[in-house]
């Protein structure tokens, strides 16, 4: 009894020495990764600005530098990452409620589910430096230089420029993809890292109804990044598809 | 000195923060608030004398009309670097991450901020941006001024312009990381009955602050990564080369560069709002509209950038909403001054060291502000952009405000951060020191920038002399003055005399723990049940008294 009572004063053993109790601690943490996806939001949205200025100034360049993009591996990857937002809900909720083997599935199931979006981003990758779209010198030994089709030519490795469109802003284009798919599969690579993290001590057992902040403000940050994707998939993926029956 | 005796202090312990560990190690891996402050302190000290040793190479080159002393290409090299140390490494930090540190936990109440190991990771960034930084300085130096602009800084410099980029991005997630703790400390931590509007405007402010640097901070480190991209490899939105736009860089630079200077001046009408309240024992006049001016100060801060490119190709509607909306910056800020001026009627004013300090940063500050609305007028902005006259306007609010409060409140709180008082003789020489070298060094630069003497230039025509001998008469000035707090806030850590709790009998939270304070900070989590700046009424038989000698007059 007396033993339970000294449990209840000093409280959970996770419970860090300057909170008074695990529900202050836990208010915390939410608060801090909310903040920080704040944060995130103004990181991403000085491309997103850029995306916009450019977008308007060359409207056909970006319609055909995105008819390139290829649509099915983009939807497919938004299909995938819309998923592991579910298995990750799932394992926030099986923490909450002290299942621990669903919970270890469910974060199991997520990790897969995001490096297949990797993987599949790769794929994508490979294709763009193949066609040497890949913008200035990022590459030293491939820099941008893409095959143009002429009217006629139906090759799909090809770029074919609507009217009014150059291959220097198609070049434009081509680096605001990168930039923001490259930033946010950098996101999807932490975030990968911290599920492993979060994988290895559901095993352990430490996450249950008592202490599940972790789970919960990764689960955060894994929303917030496939939420970026759902911007960015009909931003560059989708913008130029009424232009082709023109 | 007898009216605030209401609380008695816990009997102090001999055991406090400083000497609760020993050794090195126990330094570089601490977690408590109060040491990361100390930390701090040293390391963005170190920043502002080797920014000020840059400041006073320039000043020693416009002594004279020729470049004698340094050939353009050193003379930017110089400016720049002096502006990269003092913005990104002095000023931003300063108040926030020592004082903030320190005193942001202790005045609400609670052990430790939110996060203690980003706190200290934010420290280790800090350091490791600096470290690339001088890196940069040590390898070549950069000369694109401060603010980088394309597509010089792409394409035409031939100077250290990624890594002094990447020392400045690493950096900046240092000043995320603490907006972010104060951010969380402050709506999750505070103790029992310390309300919003029981909070210390320091506070107030510290939380402004913390809105501006993660709403910011973010755009300038997204800026600089493209940038560094667009320099490295031929990848570009900013080099017209490329197709890209140069003013798009402008915009991005300053949409975080604007609001920094509110990262900057914030926390110091913070630290001001507790020296004027404290030391004329006075409740502040009008607490609402001072805790509230310093959010739309914050919010406004992000809506002005636009000011700073009236000559560029932006839109002149653009630049007429920038203009009024800059004017409109002016209106939180003199309900600042107007209500420290208001709480300082009919009070009882002590003129200790942190006061000086804060009376100068009134006077100096609106100036600084009032000069700011010539240049929020376009066309008079036109006329002044690139003169001096923006070089002093700047510096009469970075260092005639940020750095006025930035000292006046290491003066208020060093006997809490050390346990030991300053000599208050020296501290009031030096404040006036610093106050005469400083209005000599940027008072003549008014004069110059508006006679059309440009700035970023190591020669100038010899009918500015009189203006260049004077400022730099009093740059000399100036940096004697800072030399002297340096030297005797080393030598008070052993000598000065030992500081009770509560040396200036005040009822702030953080006068009711002992000084140095214990690692927790209080003893038992504090109960708090007075509002800010209580202090007691006059007695009954004070006010009869009165009264019954203006009746005796009558």
């Amino acid at each position: 009894m007396s033993h339970a009572a000294s449990e209840s004063i000093h409280g959970h053993p996770a419970l860090q020495h300057h909170f008074e109790n695990m529900e202050q601690q836990r208010e915390a943490g939410t608060l801090g990764m909310w903040v920080f996806l704040v944060t995130e939001i103004m990181f991403f949205g000085g491309m997103f600005l850029a995306y916009t200025l450019y977008r308007s100034s060359y409207p056909a360049a970006f319609a055909s530098a995105s008819n390139h993009l290829d649509i099915t591996l983009g939807a497919v990857n938004t299909g995938v990452l819309i998923l592991s937002s579910f298995t990750m809900a799932m394992g926030v909720y099986f923490t909450q409620v002290g299942k621990t083997r669903p919970q270890i599935f469910a974060l199991v199931m997520t990790l897969i589910l995001g490096l297949t979006f990797l993987g599949i981003k790769a794929v994508e990758y490979k294709a763009k430096y193949d066609d040497r779209l890949i913008p200035g010198q990022l590459i030293r030994s491939a820099p941008f230089g893409p095959a143009v089709a002429h009217e006629g030519d139906h090759d799909p490795h090809k770029l074919h420029l609507l009217p009014g469109a150059t291959v220097k802003q198609v070049e434009l284009f081509y680096w605001i993809y990168f930039a923001m798919t490259g930033m946010h599969a950098l996101h999807m690579i932490i975030g990968a890292g911290l599920l492993t993290f979060l994988i290895i001590f559901s095993i352990k057992e430490r996450y249950g109804p008592e202490y599940h902040s972790p789970v919960e403000v990764i689960g955060l940050y894994w929303h917030f990044v496939d939420i970026v994707w759902i911007f960015l998939f009909p931003l560059l993926y989708l913008l130029g598809r009424h232009f082709e029956h023109l | 000195m007898k009216e605030f005796e209401a609380f008695d202090l816990p009997k102090p312990s001999k055991v406090n923060y400083i000497n609760a560990q020993y050794g090195l190690k126990s330094w570089l891996l601490t977690r408590d608030h109060k040491r990361i402050a100390l930390l701090y302190l040293g390391s963005v000290t170190f920043f502002f004398f080797l920014g000020g040793l840059y400041a006073m190479m320039i000043r020693l080159e416009l002594l004279t009309p020729q470049g004698d002393l340094l050939q353009s290409a050193t003379y930017n090299k110089v400016f720049t670097q002096h502006g990269i140390l003092m913005v990104f490494f002095f000023l931003i930090p300063s108040i926030p991450a020592t004082l903030g540190n320190f005193l942001v936990p202790m005045m609400i109440g609670a052990k430790d901020l939110a996060f203690p190991r980003i706190n200290l990771l934010s420290w280790y960034i800090y350091l490791l941006g600096g470290l690339i930084t001088i890196y940069a300085l040590l390898a070549g130096g950069v000369d694109t001024g401060w603010t980088f602009y394309t597509p010089f800084s792409t394409t035409f410099s031939n100077t250290y312009v990624v890594a002094a980029g990447l020392g400045i991005f690493i950096n900046g997630f240092s000043s995320i990381l603490t907006g972010l703790n104060f951010i969380v400390t402050i709506h999750t931590m505070r103790a029992p009955g310390m309300t919003w509007f029981r909070l210390p405007l320091f506070i107030w402010a510290h939380y402004a602050t913390s809105l501006v640097m993660i709403l910011g901070t973010p755009v300038i480190a997204i800026t600089i990564l493209l940038l560094a991209f667009e320099r490295v490899a031929r990848v570009g939105i900013f080099d017209p080369a490329l197709g890209g736009d140069p003013v798009l860089f402008q915009h991005l630079f300053w949409f975080y560069s604007h609001p920094a200077v509110y990262i900057m001046i914030l926390p110091s009408m913070g630290v001001i709002s507790e020296l004027i309240a404290n030391f004329s024992r006075k409740n502040i006049f009008g607490y609402k509209f001072v805790a509230f001016s310093s959010l739309a100060i914050a919010v406004f801060g992000f809506l002005v950038w636009g000011h700073h490119m009236f000559v560029t190709s932006q839109s002149v509607y653009a630049g007429m909403i920038f203009s009024f909306l800059s004017f409109a910056v002016a209106i939180p800020s003199a309900v600042k001054v107007f209500n420290w001026t208001a709480t300082l009627y009919k009070s009882s004013i002590s003129y200790d060291t942190p006061m000086l300090y804060a009376l100068g940063f009134i006077g100096l500050f609106t100036i600084g502000g009032m000069t700011g609305l010539f240049l929020a007028a376009l066309a008079v902005d036109v006329h002044l952009t690139d003169t001096y006259f923006v070089v002093a306007h700047f510096h009469y609010i970075m260092v005639g405000g940020a750095l006025m409060g930035y000292l006046g409140g290491l003066h208020y709180w060093w006997p809490k951060i050390s346990g030991r008082m300053y000599p208050e003789g020296w501290g009031r020489f030096s404040a006036l020191v610093i106050f005469v070298g400083f209005n000599l060094t940027f008072l003549p630069q008014f004069v110059a920038g508006y006679m059309g003497m440009p700035r970023r230039y190591h020669a100038y025509p010899p009918e500015f002399q009189v203006f260049n001998v004077l400022s730099s008469a009093g740059a000399s000035i100036l940096g004697f003055g800072m030399l002297i707090p340096a030297i005797y806030f080393v030598w008070s850590m052993r000598y000065g005399k030992i500081a009770e709790g509560n040396p200036w009998h005040l009822p702030g939270l953080e006068w009711r723990s002992q000084s140095p304070p214990i690692t927790e900070n209080f003893e038992t989590t504090p109960i708090v049940t007075w509002e800010a700046y209580e202090f007691a009424p006059p007695s009954e038989t004070e006010i009869v008294g009165k009264f019954a000698g203006e009746l005796e007059t009558a």
